[in-house]
């Protein structure tokens, strides 16, 4: 299992881990939906901390797809939100 | 789903509509590296233009700087001319501007930190780009069109991943970036307007004028004593004669 931590990199996580974060998943959705940004910001903080703590970083050229992406929690709410949707705050690729 | 997962979802989304473009796997083997390649060029220009504009905004900062040493300097010859009022208006604003100043010094270090973690993105991407090109050789040699397209397609969206993870990082350095300079500006702006009856903005300004015209009375006046002293010398006041 991948999960990204955004802008900083990817990490190899285990079922344990895995199952950890997809709670935290759930309160962070909650937290969104209260428009609750103290909250979230917390939540995200946690989320990168086991991350960081218990992943193991994907090496340099190793190709691979995440299936866990996680914001940083600097992001306003409004962006985060922004993330989840199709809106999309990750630009688009170059369409030249 | 968990939102988690959605913004991968996204992200696939995105980068498997442009290989789509391409008409079969061989294709989009070599149209997929052709766009990484691409993608990683605007990826080092976005770099450089945080550097630029971070280095724009250490010089904006310098500049405010000189202006808290020039009221200091300005503070102290209100206090020679005895001018207590006039030291202690330049003292209030150099207080405030060092206020500023300490607050944009701390962002800059922050943009510093994301800066370098956008070049070892940078760093990252390129890797994963040039593995991609020597895995695409092995996929094209090995591999059946239908599985070779399940394994591009996992590939690409790797690195495509990585792409627009560093993509928003760019976009967020530079937005911050912009952020703080419109900060600097507005401090500026406000100077120059004289909304902080900024007296550091050269010789118009009303502490610059009134110490000025000290200066320039102490030159009279010492111009004045010289040549007394130098009339006074000489013999006696000469009649004038008709």
């Amino acid at each position: 299992m991948i999960a990204r931590l955004m802008g900083e990199g990817q990490f190899r996580i285990d079922e344990a881990l895995r199952s950890e974060l997809n709670a935290l998943d759930d309160r962070a959705a909650a937290a969104i939906d209260a428009e609750d940004e103290p909250a979230l910001d917390e939540i995200l903080d946690d989320m990168w901390g086991l991350v960081q703590e218990r992943g193991e970083r994907l090496p340099d050229d190793e190709i691979a797809t995440s299936d866990l992406i996680i914001p940083p929690s600097d992001l306003t709410l409004e962006e985060t939100r922004k993330l989840f949707t199709d809106e999309g705050l990750v630009p688009d690729l170059p369409s030249r | 789903m968990g939102l988690l997962s959605r913004t991968g979802e996204i992200i696939k989304a995105k980068w498997n509509a442009l290989l789509n473009r391409a008409e079969n796997p061989q294709e989009t083997l070599d149209y997929s590296y052709e766009k990484q390649l691409e993608s990683l060029q605007n990826v080092k220009r976005g770099v450089a233009d945080v550097v630029t504009a971070k280095k724009r905004l250490q010089i904006q900062t310098q500049q405010l700087e000189q202006n808290v040493v020039k009221l200091d300097t300005q503070a102290r010859q209100a206090v020679a001319a005895g001018r207590e009022d006039l030291a202690r208006q330049a003292l209030e604003r150099k207080s405030g501007m060092q206020q500023q100043l300490q607050d944009l010094d701390t962002q800059v270090k922050q943009l510093e930190d994301q800066q370098q973690k956008l070049v070892a993105n940078e760093k990252t991407l390129e890797t994963r780009i040039e593995s991609f090109r020597s895995q695409k050789e092995v996929i094209k040699a090995q591999y059946s069109a239908a599985e070779a397209q399940v394994r591009i397609g996992e590939a690409a969206t790797g690195i495509g991943e990585q792409m627009a993870d560093t993509g928003l990082a760019i976009q967020r350095a530079k937005d911050k970036t912009e952020q703080m300079q419109a900060r600097a500006g507005a401090v500026e702006e406000l100077i120059e307007s004289g909304t902080l009856e900024d007296f550091t903005a050269g010789d118009q300004s009303q502490l610059d004028r009134e110490l000025a015209q000290i200066s320039a009375g102490q030159q009279v006046d010492a111009e004045l004593a010289r040549i007394k002293s130098e009339v006074g010398s000489g013999s006696q006041p000469k009649e004038i004669e008709q």
